[in-house]
C-alpha cells in the first residue's frame, strides 16, 4: 500500500469514527464534540504554522477574530445571510493573515513571538474601542433566525454537529493532502534546517508567507463557523488566551501531526471538563498533566504514537 | 568562457578587511581549488559567490549575469549549488527525502521523475542501502556523502563544495575524487579543500588566497613550485 493511500484510509478512518460518535454519546458529549471539531480546524491551522513550518506565532487570536469578526458583522450590519458571510469572514482572515504575516516575517524566533502577539492585542483593542459596531466586550448574538444554511438551521444540535464534522472533515483531508505536496515537504525542510532549504534554492520567505496566510485563514474560518454554529461572537475570542490554547492543543496532540490538533483538543477540552467537576482549582490539576505531558512526551500524544506504533503517521 | 567572474570583490567586517578587491575568473568546465591558510577569506570569498554573505564592493557575473544583488536562493536557482563547510543535512527527514529535497528543484515531472533522480544520486554516492535512515543517525562521513548528493541531484551548472573531504576516511576520499572527476565532465567545480593530496588530484587549476586577496594562480604545478605559496603555508620568509 503506497504511503498516500494509508493516510488517504487513516483520515477517512477518523472521519468514520467522528460520524460513529455521534449515534453512540449523549447529548451533552455530541455538543462538545460539535465545538471541538470547529476548534480543531482552528487547532489544524496553527499546526500548519507551528508544527510544519516551525514558526511560533502568539497572535492566532487575531486570525480566529477576523473570521469570527468578518462573518458577525456582516450578518449584522449588512444583513448577509450565513453563506455569503462565511465567505467574508474567510476573505477578512485571509487579508488580515496576508498583512500581518507580511509585516511579521520580517523578524524572526523571539521577535517574531512578540511582533505577532503585540499585532494581536492591537487587534483586541481595535475590536473593543469600535465598541459602537463590535459590542465591545459584550459581544453580540447571532440571531437563530440567521443561522440557516442551504435551508439547514444549524442551531439545531443534530445539524450543527453534522456541519461542524463536515467542516473539520474538508479542512482535515485538505491538510492530509497539502502536508504531501511538494509545497508542504518544502514547509518541512524550511522547520528542520531554513539555510539548507534557502541554498536549495527555495523561497523561504514566499513559502513562510504561503504558510502564515493559510494558517490565518483556516483559523479565520474557525472562528466564523463558530459564530455560526454557537451563536455568539465576542471579543473574549480575540484576547490572548485564545492565541495560546491552539498552541497547547498541538503541543499537547502532537505537532507537525496531521491527527494531533484533533487528539489535542479532545484531550485539553475533557481534562479540564472533568477536573472542574472535582475542584475549583483544574487549572492548577490541568497544569499539572500538562507539565507531565510536557517532560515525558514533548512530542505530544500523536507523536509518541508515531515513535512507538505508526512511524508512517503524517 | 567564464561561467563566473568577480571584479573588486571585497568584503569588510566593521574595518577587519576580511576579502579585498578579488578579480576572479572561472571558466566553464574547470575544476578550480580554492586554497589558503585559515582565516584566508575562502569562505567568505564563497559566501559572496552563493549569495549567503552580502559583499561590501565589486560585482560578480555568473554566466555574463550580474548577479551582485541577487538573494542565495536565486543564485541556486540559476544552477548553482552549494555545499556547507559544516554539515547541514535535514537530520530528522530520511535520506531520500534530503535528496528528493534537492531534486525537486530541478525535475519538473511528478513524483516519480523526482524518485528516479533520487535513486541515480544515491547510487553515485553509495548511499542506496540506506534509502530510509535518518539522515541524523548516518555516520558523519555519511553525512558528507549525503549533502554532496544533495548538490549532485540539482544538476548545478557550478558546484561549490566548501571543505567537501573534511572527516572523511581514506578510502572515502578515494570515492570522492573519482566523483569529482566524474561530476567535472559536465559541471564546472570549485573547490575549498585543506587536503592538498586531494587539491593536486582533483584541480585543473588553483587560486590561493591569502589575507583575503588573491597570493597566486596557476596549475597544480605552478603553485606546488611558487616561492610565495610555500612562505604563506610554512611561514618561510
Amino acid at each position: 500500500m503506497s504511503g498516500t493511500t494509508r493516510n488517504l484510509i487513516l483520515h477517512l478512518f477518523v472521519l468514520a469514527m467522528l460520524t460513529a460518535l455521534y449515534f453512540i454519546v449523549s447529548e451533552y458529549h455530541s455538543g462538545n464534540l460539535a465545538r471541538i471539531m470547529v476548534m480543531a480546524v482552528y487547532a489544524m491551522g496553527y499546526n500548519l504554522l507551528f508544527g510544519y513550518t516551525g514558526l511560533l506565532s502568539l497572535g492566532h487570536a487575531l486570525f480566529f477574530a477576523s473570521g469570527m469578526y468578518g462573518f458577525g458583522l456582516a450578518m449584522e450590519h449588512l444583513g448577509a445571510s450565513a453563506a455569503p458571510a462565511m465567505l467574508i469572514g474567510l476573505i477578512s482572515a485571509l487579508i488580515v493573515s496576508a498583512v500581518i504575516g507580511f509585516l511579521a516575517l520580517r523578524t524572526s524566533g523571539v521577535a517574531f513571538m512578540i511582533v505577532t502577539l503585540m499585532f494581536a492585542q492591537a487587534g483586541y483593542l481595535t475590536i473593543l474601542l469600535a465598541g459602537t459596531y463590535t459590542r465591545g466586550d459584550e459581544g453580540f448574538v447571532i440571531k437563530q433566525a440567521d443561522r440557516v444554511l442551504g435551508g439547514i438551521d444549524l442551531s439545531q444540535s443534530d445539524n450543527r454537529y453534522f456541519a461542524a464534522l463536515i467542516l473539520f472533515g474538508i479542512c482535515f483531508l485538505f491538510i492530509g493532502w497539502l502536508v504531501q505536496t511538494r509545497f508542504g515537504k518544502t514547509l518541512v525542510a524550511i522547520r528542520e534546517n531554513p539555510e539548507r532549504a534557502r541554498m536549495l534554492g527555495y523561497d523561504i520567505q514566499r513559502h513562510k508567507l504561503l504558510a502564515i496566510i493559510i494558517s490565518g485563514t483556516l483559523s479565520g474560518v474557525a472562528g466564523a463557523a463558530y459564530a455560526l454554529l454557537f451563536g455568539y461572537a465576542g471579543a473574549t475570542f480575540a484576547m490572548v488566551e485564545y492565541s495560546i490554547y491552539p498552541l497547547l492543543w498541538v503541543l499537547l496532540g502532537g505537532a507537525g501531526t496531521t491527527i494531533g490538533p484533533l487528539i489535542g483538543t479532545i484531550f485539553m477540552t475533557y481534562l479540564i471538563n472533568i477536573t472542574s467537576e472535582f475542584t475549583s482549582a483544574y487549572m492548577l490539576v490541568a497544569g499539572l498533566i500538562l507539565i507531565l505531558l510536557t517532560l515525558f512526551a514533548p512530542h505530544g500524544l500523536a507523536g509518541v504514537l508515531r515513535k512507538k506504533l505508526l512511524p508512517w503517521l503524517p | 568562457m567564464n561561467l563566473l567572474s568577480t571584479t573588486g570583490l571585497s568584503k569588510n567586517y566593521a574595518g577587519l578587511q576580511a576579502v579585498s578587491d578579488v578579480n576572479f575568473d572561472l571558466p566553464a568546465g574547470q575544476v578550480r581549488a580554492l586554497i589558503g591558510p585559515n582565516g584566508a577569506g575562502k569562505t567568505t570569498f564563497v559566501g559572496m559567490l552563493s549569495g549567503r554573505i552580502e559583499s561590501s564592493q565589486g560585482t560578480v557575473l555568473f554566466d555574463n549575469t550580474d548577479i551582485t544583488r541577487l538573494p542565495a536562493h536565486k543564485r541556486m536557482s540559476m544552477g548553482m549549488a552549494y555545499t556547507f563547510q559544516i554539515t547541514s543535512v535535514f537530520s530528522k527527514l530520511s535520506v531520500h527525502e534530503n535528496i528528493a529535497l534537492a531534486a525537486r528543484r530541478v525535475v519538473k515531472g511528478g513524483k516519480s521523475d523526482v524518485d528516479t533522480r533520487v535513486s541515480e544520486v544515491l547510487n553515485k554516492v553509495n548511499l542506496t542501502d540506506r534509502y530510509d535512515q535518518i539522515a541524523g543517525d548516518l555516520s558523519y562521513g555519511h553525512q558528507r556523502l549525503l549533502e554532496i548528493g544533495m548538490g549532485l541531484a540539482q544538476k548545478p551548472r557550478l558546484f561549490i563544495l566548501d571543505e567537501p573531504t573534511q572527516g572523511l576516511a581514506e578510502s572515502e576520499i578515494d570515492d570522492f575524487i573519482a566523483l569529482i572527476a566524474e561530476l567535472s565532465t559536465g559541471t564546472t567545480i570549485l573547490l575549498i579543500e585543506h587536503n592538498m593530496d586531494v587539491v593536486m588530484r582533483t584541480a585543473h587549476y588553483i587560486t590561493v588566497l591569502n589575507f583575503g586577496e588573491i597570493l597566486a594562480e596557476g596549475t597544480p604545478d605552478e603553485i606546488r613550485a611558487n616561492e610565495a605559496v610555500q612562505s604563506a603555508y610554512l611561514g618561510k620568509s
